[in-house]
């Protein structure tokens, strides 16, 4: 057996596509079924795409890596579950383009933050954490209520959405900056239709207590209070055989 | 004598065909940045332009004054001592920037800047990971790669100029990378946060580094591939493999920074950890191993303790590797039977990893006295062992039970220091210690003392930093999961926040420690470079017994 | 390639390979090594017997045990329950009154008061509920929305300018912003608040200012500025303020008119948690 294996060591392409077959494998077995599995993701009521808002806001976590101390995935153990909400499930992230889950709970879970404070607490915590929470360890980000949000490439952020998979209409797409700038002006006539496009839970506020722009931290709390809300637990069965696993 | 793709008397077609390439490089550059309307873009491609028609001002000038005609007959070492230089440069500010985000999470009211966003925690965490792992750690495998494929195939390396550009382009790589989460470009997944353009740079570079390694292996006057030599390839085949499907992403557009993954959710978790996962088993342990194997035989003048045991371990390692990224996601939205996939596997892998630990040790036999008097000897088998503690620890945190309690906690972060820390930056250091004096034609290095401090303060630091974490990661995850008498949490989340703030301050004091050990480290491997050289001709660089002219 | 030979240390023979001065012993796979290797692999094995394992093209294998983490969780809540029942059930049925005088029932409360308090007000009326600028002390006996158990219980579940229907909505006006009074008047009236507190003011301003209280602020906070709980108006004459003491404070309320809010927490907790807070906020706070 061992003088076979000098032939691997004597020709370095043999030896290569060794390694690649090897290597190959065990990815191929396990992500693959994810794919046409049809259980991997529940069947559930609620979900919907990012509104342009939320889009932006979901991009401003990200750039600020807030993913690397908050977890968005409730696991399902009986103290995160009583701590944080009803266990994450698959459909949740289904249209997360990158995943946000998280490996790192510096801070508390999020996925279910969503409606749990008000607009007003969200920006004192974060323009400085320490001034509601005075043991936390979060940077402060005063700057996003400074900053305007950029939104100049939205509607082009919504279609690149589109072609990962992600199923925004055409109307939705034509309409991305109009309904982000509806979003964040609780006045904006634009609000009716926004709502018709996303639904009547989706939330048109003005997130950051200043009328006078839209802001990073605009569109940043609109993520946050739209975290966790989308599913109708109501109507979801968590104990049909194909959602236990 | 010249090189069979030098034409007599011309420019040196690996030079000419480089300057092309950066001549249309600056090119591109230019035409993207001044269309683009992505202020951040704009400034990458600022960043692209400069160092392409820098390195087009360089290769003009060497061509024209008749550098970069390689002497076939000897060792390509100059890339080598550069690639040394940059492992220290970036080790140091990488663990810097380590110093700095431990010092935060102990110390917020102070280490938080409000004026100054871009030094907030999440921008500076990648820039710490990526700035060790692939800045640090990379060049070391880069530069170290480089060594021993040369010397173990009799070859000087393959492709002329193209190592150099190996190296250069990944620095490239690594300042664009760095530039971009200061600035806020990423990704947003652990580990693979470049955005796609520089994802796309990353792509070029790996290939011509594939290539050059596979070029030496090719002229090499050894029948027999060196066991380092497998671990290099399987770590450079891989790593290409894993970088290019978990990164694929769409661009919102080809002037703007930002881009898609293509995959979403529970598929887009698992190629991310499936990634993430064999970053840590053919970046940080196949690679490593690579180094392990050569410097350790060497450095202790024993043969390696078991070629069958190579063998062996070497493919199970890679195989069951591959399948043991599910452990990252425990009792998640991941169907279970991919987690059960991702425990067992991780449990078959404890053996095989040991595997690497025994032949590494066990190739001591006959030189343990070794240990007392040559204090890097002791680096390379200390770094063994905390390899051999991650390693067991790693398939023990992969059982769902255990994993359930340290996920989500410090415990993580301990582990991944024992591994880092312990195994990783031992490893390298090694490494280094002996290619200075190798590199530079000296008998010796400046001062054993020093590596001696170096070696106890750094070893001090790592038990710190990682008692530390246990301590505070297990008393997180008992604190979370904790039930009042009555049947309730007895613990608010803030409650675990302040009760970890000692154990914060202890792993900075730890990692301080570390850091100072690589700044000692620094000094003596600058002060020996500064040392007369001995000039003995017999000395490494020159190619003993090579064919003239293949 | 070198010859095969014996190394002197070990005695064991080399491969006969030779890279840069570095040999191969020809030792065997360690034993212990290979046992402990297969050992694993056959825990493995058992594992895939037992639990959800391997994928097919159409399902994946269940496992002889039928393990699922989601059902697993529903027992283990349902063990909680079962251990909170009796008590429970009690709190479930018993007016508030009743729980704060059964010390037993009460004791119980307060425990989960305690746990929920912690990671779901605290973050706003701070870790030993004193509050901060802009989230009312629960310690202290002044509340803006009345310090009964009923109307803490109320105030908990409705929430404060929330998004529940029935909300507590009353809202003072931004006089300021909104320009419904002059610039001046508003410096008067900052000094007639400053007055109403017991604190020297600026006598002249605070003769102006009140004609302008009377018509503008008294409805709500009453002819004497001593608030209105049906309002959520706070009394003006005593040392408790939400937004601040100083003047750049008071005048900064006339001028926005903040109105913070305070989530409805009903869709978050059934009814005898709601309970069990109001009897933790009543009991840790001083008075009524
Ligand atoms: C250094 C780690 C760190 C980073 C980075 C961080 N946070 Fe936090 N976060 C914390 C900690 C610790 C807490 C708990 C204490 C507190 O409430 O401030 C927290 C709490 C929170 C909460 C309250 C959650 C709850 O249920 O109480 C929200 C919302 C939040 N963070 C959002 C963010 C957002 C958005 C970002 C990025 C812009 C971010 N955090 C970045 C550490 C961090
Ligand atoms: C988003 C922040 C926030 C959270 C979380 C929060 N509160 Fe409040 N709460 C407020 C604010 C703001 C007010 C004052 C509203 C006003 O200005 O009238 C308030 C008022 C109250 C009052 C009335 C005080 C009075 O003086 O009448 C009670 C009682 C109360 N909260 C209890 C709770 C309890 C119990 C919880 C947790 C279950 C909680 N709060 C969570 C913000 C919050
Ligand atoms: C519609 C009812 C209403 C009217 C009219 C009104 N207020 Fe208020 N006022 C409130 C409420 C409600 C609050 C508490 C704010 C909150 O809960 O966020 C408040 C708070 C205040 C405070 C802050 C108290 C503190 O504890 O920090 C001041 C000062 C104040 N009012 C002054 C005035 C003056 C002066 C006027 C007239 C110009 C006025 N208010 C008119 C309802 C009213
Ligand atoms: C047999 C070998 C190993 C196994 C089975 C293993 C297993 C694990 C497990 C179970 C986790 C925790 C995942 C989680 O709960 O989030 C983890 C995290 C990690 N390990 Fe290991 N480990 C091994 C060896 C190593 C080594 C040698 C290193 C070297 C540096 C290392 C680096 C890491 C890193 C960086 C992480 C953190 C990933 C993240 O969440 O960002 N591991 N490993
Ligand atoms: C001076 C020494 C170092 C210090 C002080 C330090 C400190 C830190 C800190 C504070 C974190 C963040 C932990 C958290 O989020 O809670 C971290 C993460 C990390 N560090 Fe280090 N570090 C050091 C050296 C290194 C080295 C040499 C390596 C690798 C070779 C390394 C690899 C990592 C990795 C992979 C993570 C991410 C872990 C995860 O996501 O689970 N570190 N480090
Ligand atoms: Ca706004
Ligand atoms: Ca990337
Ligand atoms: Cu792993």
């Amino acid at each position: 057996m061992w003088k076979h294996h000098a032939k691997l060591e004597r020709h370095s392409l043999l030896l290569i596509i060794g390694i690649l077959i090897v290597v190959a494998i065990g990815g191929l077995v396990e992500i693959t079924p994810l794919f046409y599995l049809e259980s991997t993701i529940e069947k559930v009521d609620g979900m919907r795409p990012y509104t342009p808002l939320e889009l932006a806001g979901r991009d401003i976590y990200i750039r600020e890596g807030c993913y690397l101390c908050h977890s968005q995935m409730i696991r399902p153990l009986r103290d995160e579950v009583e701590r944080y909400g009803h266990y994450s499930l698959a459909a949740e992230s289904m249209y997360d383009h990158p995943f946000q889950w998280g490996s790192k709970r510096t801070g508390p879970d999020l996925a279910r933050v969503g409606g749990k404070y008000s607009d007003a607490w969200h920006k004192d915590h974060l323009i400085n954490p320490r001034s509601v929470v005075p043991e936390s360890v979060m940077p402060p980000y005063a700057f996003l209520a400074k900053k305007d949000l950029d939104y100049s490439d939205i509607q082009a952020k919504v279609a690149t959405m589109t072609k990962v998979g992600v199923p925004y209409t055409q109307s939705e797409i034509n309409n991305a900056k109009a309904d982000l700038e509806a979003q964040a002006d609780p006045f904006d006539a634009g609000g009716t239709a926004l709502k018709k496009r996303y639904g009547d839970k989706v939330a048109q506020r003005d997130f950051d207590g200043n009328p006078d722009k839209i802001s990073e931290m605009d569109a940043l709390i609109a993520y946050l209070q739209m975290l966790g809300t989308l599913v109708d637990f109501k109507t979801y069965k968590a104990d049909a055989p194909e959602n236990l696993r | 004598m010249q090189q069979s793709l030098v034409k007599e008397g011309g420019a040196p077609l690996d030079a000419v065909i480089l300057l092309a390439f950066t001549c249309l490089g600056a090119l591109g550059a230019l035409l993207a940045t001044a269309f683009s309307a992505d202020p951040l873009f704009r400034f990458h491609g600022y960043v692209f332009l400069i160092a392409f028609i820098v390195a087009a001002g360089v290769l003009t000038v060497g061509i024209s004054s008749g550098r970069f005609r390689g002497d076939p007959k000897s060792y390509e070492d100059g890339v080598i001592r550069a690639g040394v230089i940059a492992t220290m440069f970036w080790g140091v500010v990488g663990m810097l920037v380590g110093v700095v985000i431990a010092a935060q999470l102990s110390f917020p009211r102070i280490f938080y800047f409000p004026e100054f966003g871009w030094l907030n925690f999440g921008r500076l965490r990648p820039l710490h990971t990526s700035g060790v792992i692939f800045a640090f750690g990379g060049n070391a495998l880069i530069a170290t790669s480089f060594y021993v494929v040369q010397r173990t195939c009799r070859a000087r390396l393959a492709g002329g100029l193209a190592g150099w550009f190996v190296f250069w382009g990944y620095q490239l790589f690594i300042v664009l990378a760095a530039t971009g989460y200061l600035l806020g470009v990423t990704q947003g997944q652990e580990y693979a946060e470049p955005e796609w353009y520089i994802d796309l740079w990353l792509t070029v570079v790996w290939v011509a580094y594939l290539l050059v390694f596979l070029g030496t292996i090719w002229k090499r006057k050894e029948p027999h591939i060196y066991v380092a030599n497998w671990f290099y390839l399987a770590f450079i085949v891989t790593i290409a493999m894993l970088h290019i499907v978990n990164n694929l992403a769409l661009p919102v557009g080809l002037l703007n920074h930002r881009s898609y993954s293509l995959f979403a959710g529970v598929q887009n978790a698992l190629t991310q950890w499936w990634y993430g996962h064999n970053a840590v088993g053919f970046f940080l342990t196949a690679g490593f191993l690579a180094i392990m194997y050569y410097f350790v035989p060497k450095r202790a003048e024993r043969p390696v303790y078991s070629y069958r045991l190579s063998i062996v371990h070497f493919w199970a390692l890679i195989f069951i590797y591959i399948w043991a990224g599910p452990h990252h996601l425990h009792y998640t939205a991941l169907p279970m039977w991919t987690q059960t996939l991702g425990a067992t596997f991780s449990i078959m892998l404890w053996m095989p990893s040991w595997g690497g630990m025994i032949n590494g040790l066990m190739t001591l036999s006959g030189a343990w006295d070794k240990l007392r008097t040559d204090p890097v000897m002791r680096m390379l088998v200390v770094s063994i062992a905390f390899y051999g503690m991650s390693t067991f620890e790693g398939p023990m945190m992969s059982i769902r039970e255990v994993n359930a309690l340290s996920h989500y906690t410090d415990w993580t972060i301990g582990h991944v220091h024992s591994g880092a820390l312990g195994w990783v930056g031992f490893v390298t250091f090694g490494a280094m210690y002996c290619l200075v004096p190798w590199l530079w034609k000296k008998d010796r290095l400046y001062s054993d003392r020093l590596v001696e401090w170096h070696f106890w303060i750094a070893t001090t630091g790592i038990l710190l930093y990682i008692t530390a974490m246990w301590v505070s990661g297990i008393m997180e995850g008992l604190m979370w999961r904790e039930y009042t008498p009555q049947g309730f949490l007895a613990n608010s989340f803030v409650e675990t926040v302040s009760a970890k703030h000692v154990e914060n301050i202890v792993r900075t004091i730890g990692g301080l420690m570390y850091l100072t050990g690589a700044l000692i480290m620094s000094y003596n491997l600058w002060r020996t470079i500064r040392m007369p050289s001995t000039s003995k001709e017999d000395s490494a660089a020159a190619l003993p017994a090579m064919a003239v002219a293949s | 390639m070198s010859p095969r030979e014996t190394d002197d240390v070990s005695g064991v023979e080399t491969t006969g390979h030779e890279w840069d001065g570095i040999r191969e012993l020809d030792n065997p796979l360690p034993r212990w090594w290979l046992w402990t290797f297969y050992a694993c692999i056959v825990v493995a094995i058992v594992y895939w017997v037992l639990m959800p394992a391997w994928p097919g093209l159409h399902g994946y294998t269940h496992g002889t045990l039928k393990m699922s983490d989601r059902a697993q969780v529903v027992r283990d809540l349902d063990a909680l329950k079962t251990q909170r029942s009796a008590e429970g059930a009690q709190l479930r049925n018993a007016s508030l009154e009743q729980i704060e005088a059964d010390p037993k029932l009460q004791a119980y409360a307060l425990a989960v008061g305690q746990s929920i308090f912690g990671d779901n007000c605290a973050t706003c009326h701070g870790t030993g509920g004193t509050g901060g600028k802009g989230y009312p002390n629960l310690r202290d006996d002044v509340w803006l929305w009345g310090g009964t158990p009923e109307d803490i219980q109320h105030t908990i579940t409705v929430g404060v300018r929330s998004d529940h229907p029935d909300a507590r909505f009353s809202q003072m006006p931004a006089f300021g912003k909104d320009q419904l009074l002059p610039a001046e008047q508003i410096n008067d009236l900052t000094e007639y608040v400053v007055a109403l507190s017991h604190r020297p003011a600026n006598a002249g301003a605070v003769g102006r200012a009140a004609p302008i209280f009377q018509a503008n602020c008294a409805i709500c906070h009453g002819p004497e500025g001593k608030g209105d709980p049906t309002k959520g108006a706070p009394n003006l004459t005593d040392k408790d303020w939400l937004y601040g003491a100083d003047r750049a404070d008071i005048h900064g309320q006339i001028w926005n008119g903040r109105g913070g809010v305070m989530p409805s927490w009903q869709k978050r907790f059934d009814p005898e948690t709601i309970k069990a807070l109001a009897v933790y906020i009543h009991a840790n706070a001083a008075g009524q």
